[in-house]
C-alpha cells in the first residue's frame, strides 16, 4: 500500500507523457481550429457576381450536397490548391461554389483568367462579412454543406490530393446517399 | 537633462498607445468605445492566436474590431456582442476560457494539485518531527575520540 503511494507521482507522469505523445504524434495541427458551425445551418448570404455573371446566394446551396471554397487573388496557398479544384470540378457530381474573400472584383477576374475557374458560381464578399459569418480566419477554406444546408466539414488551408481522396470525396459520397 | 526626460516621457506615451486600434475604427461615444476596448482585450485574434484583437494588426482583427463596434452601436449588451462572435468562431476566441464542465480540469486542476502537495508536505513534516528521525543520535565515546584524531591530523 505504502509503495503504491510512492509510485503515484511516477504514474501521473507516465499518464501525462502518454497524453502528450498521443497529441504530438497524431499529426493534427493545433493551430487549426474546429469550426463552431459544424452541424449547424450555413449562414445566409446573397452576394453579387463577377461582371455580369449572376452571383451566389444561400438558396443555391439548398437541396444538394455542395462545396463552398473561400479564396482570394492575394492568397498564395489558394494558387496551390487551384489545380486540384479544377480537377474536382471536372467531376459532374461535385457542386463547387466559390466566394471571393476580401478581394477586388478585377483582381478576382484576373486570377481566375490566369489559373482557370473551377466554380459553378462565384459570390464577391468584398467586406469579408460573409467570411466572418462562416467563421473564416484564413483563406483558403473549404466547407462541405449537406442537402439540408448544414455545414458538415471545414477544411482550413490549401487542399491536398490526400485531403480530397480521403476526406472530401468520401464525405460527399456519404452525404449524397442519405 | 530636460530633453532626456522629455524623450523618456514621449517613449512611455508611445508604449501606452501600442495597441492596434486605429482612430478611424474608434467610436465617437467614449463610453461605447471604452466598452469595445474592454471586450476587445478579451477576444483572441484567430490569425495570430496569442494576441487580442485590440493588439493585433491582422486584417481579420481589424474586421472583428469594426464588427464589435457595430454590434455595440446596434444596442447589443457586452455579453450579446461577445456571444455574436463566439457563435461564429467558437469559444476559442475567448482569451479567458469560461468555467464549465469541460474546463474544470483547467481551472481547478492547479489549485487542487497545490492543495495535494501542501497536504503531502504537511504529513511528511509532521511525521518527521514526531518520530525524531531528523535528529542524529549523540556521538559515542569512541566516535568522539576518532573525530578528535581526524581533526588533529587535519591541522598537521
Amino acid at each position: 500500500m505504502r509503495r503504491a503511494f510512492y509510485l503515484l507521482p511516477m504514474l501521473l507522469f507516465l499518464a501525462l507523457a502518454g497524453y502528450f505523445t498521443l497529441a504530438l504524434t497524431s499529426g493534427r495541427d493545433p493551430s487549426e481550429l474546429p469550426s463552431a458551425l459544424i452541424d449547424k445551418p450555413a449562414p445566409g448570404f446573397a452576394l453579387a457576381g463577377l461582371g455580369g455573371a449572376p452571383g451566389l446566394d444561400r438558396a443555391a446551396l439548398d437541396g444538394q450536397v455542395t462545396l463552398v471554397n473561400f479564396f482570394a487573388s492575394w492568397c498564395v496557398p489558394c494558387r496551390v490548391e487551384q489545380p486540384l479544384l479544377l480537377r474536382l470540378a471536372g467531376d459532374k457530381k461535385v457542386r463547387l461554389y466559390g466566394i471571393a474573400y476580401k478581394d477586388k472584383p478585377e483582381n478576382t477576374e484576373a486570377y481566375l483568367k490566369e489559373l482557370g475557374d473551377p466554380y459553378r458560381a462565384i459570390g464577391l464578399d468584398e467586406s469579408g462579412q460573409v467570411g466572418i459569418n462562416f467563421g473564416v480566419y484564413g483563406v483558403p477554406e473549404t466547407y462541405v454543406i449537406d442537402k439540408t444546408g448544414r455545414i458538415r466539414l471545414r477544411h482550413v488551408g490549401p487542399l491536398t490530393a490526400e485531403d480530397v481522396e480521403q476526406k472530401i470525396l468520401p464525405l460527399l459520397q456519404e452525404l449524397g446517399r442519405s | 537633462m530636460k530633453r532626456a526626460l522629455l524623450s523618456l516621457l514621449l517613449l512611455l506615451a508611445l508604449g501606452a498607445a501600442a495597441h492596434a486600434v486605429t482612430p478611424s475604427e474608434q467610436l465617437a461615444d467614449p463610453k461605447l468605445e471604452a466598452r469595445a476596448r474592454a471586450i476587445g482585450k478579451e477576444l483572441r485574434c484567430l490569425v495570430c492566436q496569442n494576441e487580442s484583437i485590440d493588439d493585433s494588426n491582422a486584417d481579420l482583427a481589424h474586421d472583428l474590431r469594426v464588427l464589435l463596434r457595430q454590434r455595440l452601436l446596434a444596442g447589443d449588451s457586452d455579453t450579446q456582442a461577445v456571444q455574436y462572435i463566439v457563435d461564429r468562431y467558437g469559444e476559442f476566441v475567448l482569451l479567458k476560457p469560461p468555467v464549465e464542465p469541460a474546463t474544470y480540469a483547467l481551472w481547478f486542476g492547479p489549485p487542487a494539485l497545490l492543495v495535494l502537495a501542501a497536504l503531502g508536505t504537511m504529513l511528511y513534516l509532521r511525521r518527521r518531527s514526531t518520530s525524531g528521525a531528523g535528529e542524529a543520535p549523540p556521538l559515542s565515546e569512541a566516535e568522539r575520540q576518532r573525530l578528535g584524531q581526524i581533526l588533529r591530523e587535519g591541522d598537521g
